[in-house]
């Protein structure tokens, strides 16, 4: 299967539309573990890495999947994994060691509900688990929430530039809809992408790939995230620190009706999608709602959340028991009222399960 | 003047044994009469001769031999405790050119890291492996290792490793060259001059396989550590070899060259 011969416009899954993206945006190593609901991502790469001179590996478990990907990000090629909540909970520490070492890897999690093996359902559990680090230490991922197919393609792209740009670990926070929703997606690369060389050079300084290629008086490099000396450790974290701080500019999201608004819902991916079905229902009745989604959830675009504080309440409507809730209110920080609205974990909702909550946070 | 410059010969002496260009001088961490130190310069003896350590990429473990990259003169990458392996796997892979090797102790590797490395080995990596087996966790105090001799007491054996509790010591080498990907598998000792030279030629063999593009090519070294055994460096010399050898012994066990 030559991805060049493919039409620009294709029908596909959430999870295909990551495989394509992937290879499009330049990607080179796959490695990972089946888990549903994301097996349909390596299965296209098995096929399609190679046929493009790029690596798929099979892993043993999860744990080895994401020390791959450490491996091939120490190289600074391009690199990712793909999982699903409790898989994702696996990589927890070689993610916090990608973190630690400035490696940059990509890691897709089409997550699924819980806690523990939970279901194979739509859910948005792992919210905290993605933004918040996840693994140990004080570390952050950067984290893109697609709501759409197209999203899925476009944000390969994305997370690659991210990845090389910061050396860090970039994840996609999808879910069981996106990851299986079958929608057309335009091959084509979004605007300004750079390419893959591009992005490779940036690390160049850094990556290791034998001495000697770099000149014999060169000093061998080393990627590592130990520092024992007293003080050094703190020295490494206010770097990193520097570097999340650097993050925060490149926080997203997605607006509409907001202007004339009295009540804003906040909602992202999947939930994000179904809520705007919503609001674009309740409008057309004439009633002042707008949506907000967020499209990075780390960095969290709360500058944007606290400039639309004033004069407006907002209705959280996430798939858990209240996560991003926790980002909103942090956000708006007591400007004005942050209702939530809860989808249990592994529902299938429509927009109109959506309706009377809102209208209940419009009036209440 | 540095420590190193007292090793350089000064006038009237003759240079009988020089440094070598892949390890650097700096002092090691390890302690008195450990055998991390003979185990680096055997590996990095068959990386000058080979001439590959302009194009070597070492993936260090968790352990005492973390800081192998101290002392190695090639570029590094640290993987978490037991992942040297799947790190590898991920270099190799990524850089089909360099040449690859983990070093790793007998918890990282035979407990925590067991899945990580049989894999790598069994889906044939093009990578070289050396593992030291000293039956205890050095950099932790001296708790008991997968490797623990039945009645070795460590300072989570305190009566002794006992069977009916913790199992009995993994022999590794065995193992791996039973693994179809394992081009390689050797155990050598270090208690010995004899058997110092003899790992020299093993760990070279470990890597030919890796070179010649054969598969994973493993050495498992028989190490001492006097200071959590308890021994001064003869006593521990001595315990590798009346203890330590009759439970693991020495040898080739895979070698797909000859066969």
């Amino acid at each position: 299967m030559n991805t060049e011969q493919m039409p620009d416009r294709i029908l596909v899954k959430g999870n295909e539309a990551v495989a394509y993206g992937a290879v499009d945006a330049g990607l080179r190593c796959y490695f990972g573990y089946p888990i549903t609901p994301q097996n349909e991502i390596p299965e296209i790469l098995s096929e399609l890495l190679p046929e493009h001179e790029g690596v798929f590996v099979q892993a043993e478990s999860e744990i080895g999947a994401v020390n791959m990907l450490l491996g091939a990000g120490a190289c600074g090629i391009p690199a990712m994994t793909s999982s699903s909540s409790c898989g994702i909970s696996l990589m927890q520490e070689g993610i916090s060691y990608m973190a630690g070492s400035h490696v940059p890897g990509i890691i897709v999690n089409m997550s699924r509900g819980g806690p523990g093996l939970g279901d194979i359902g739509p859910s948005q559990g792992d919210y905290f688990q993605a933004v918040k680090g996840g693994g140990h230490g004080d570390h952050r991922n950067l984290v893109l929430a697609p709501s759409t197919a197209q999203e899925c393609y476009d944000f390969m792209f994305k997370a690659l530039d991210l990845a090389f740009t910061y050396r860090n670990p970039v994840m996609l926070l999808g879910d069981a809809i996106v990851a299986q929703i079958k929608e057309p997606v335009r091959r084509v690369p979004p605007a300004g992408t750079r390419t893959p060389e591009y992005l490779q050079s940036l690390v160049e300084d850094q990556r290791i790939e034998g001495y000697g290629a770099r000149g014999k008086n060169a000093r061998p490099r080393l990627l590592k995230s130990v520092y024992l000396a007293e003080g050094a450790l703190a020295e490494h974290n206010r770097l990193l620190q520097r570097k999340y701080a650097d993050m925060r500019k490149e926080a997203l999201f997605d607006c509409e009706d907001v202007d004339d608004a009295g009540l804003v819902v906040v909602a992202f991916g999947s939930v994000g999608r179904i809520a705007r079905s919503a609001v674009r229902q309740l409008r057309k009745a004439g009633h002042r709602i707008g949506l907000f989604r967020p499209v990075t959830l780390y960095p969290f675009p709360d500058e944007a959340l606290s400039a639309l504080a004033r004069g407006r309440r907002f209705l959280v409507i996430e798939q858990n028991i209240g996560q991003m809730a926790e980002d909103v209110r942090l956000a708006v920080n007591g400007a004005s009222p942050v209702l939530w609205h809860s989808v249990m974990p592994g529902l299938f909702i429509g927009a109109n399960e959506l309706v009377e909550p809102i209208l209940q946070a419009l009036n209440g | 003047m540095t420590y190193a410059n007292n090793l350089h010969p000064q006038q009237g002496e003759k240079m009988v044994f020089d440094a070598n260009p892949v390890l650097n001088e700096r002092v090691t961490h390890y302690c008195p009469g450990c055998h991390h130190g003979i185990a680096h310069r055997l590996v990095s003896e068959v990386l000058h001769e080979l001439g590959v350590a302009d194009k070597t990429i070492l993936v260090a473990a968790v352990g005492c031999s973390t800081f192998t990259y101290d002392y190695f003169n090639v570029d590094s990458v640290e993987a978490p405790h037991g992942r040297a392996c799947a790190v590898a796997t991920g270099v190799r892979r990524a850089r089909p050119e360099a040449v690859v090797f983990t070093y790793q102790g007998d918890g990282d590797m035979a407990a925590i890291g067991m899945a990580e490395s049989l894999h790598a080995a069994n889906r044939g990596e093009k990578i070289t492996t050396v593992f030291i087996n000293n039956t205890v966790y050095g950099m932790t105090g001296g708790q008991m290792a997968p490797t623990t001799l039945i009645g070795q007491k460590t300072t989570t054996t305190r009566h002794g490793r006992n069977f009916s509790n913790e199992g009995g010591p993994i022999r590794l080498t065995e193992i791996m060259a039973g693994l179809q990907g394992v081009a390689y598998a050797a155990r050598c000792a270090l208690d010995s001059v004899k058997h110092v030279r003899k790992a020299k030629k093993a760990v070279r063999l470990a890597f030919d396989v890796q070179l010649d593009g054969l598969g994973f090519g493993f050495v498992e070294l028989l190490a001492g550590c006097p200071t959590n055994w308890h021994m001064d460096p003869i006593a521990a010399n001595k315990h590798i070899a009346t203890d330590m050898i009759p439970i693991f012994p020495l040898g080739v066990f895979k070698d797909v060259k000859e066969t």
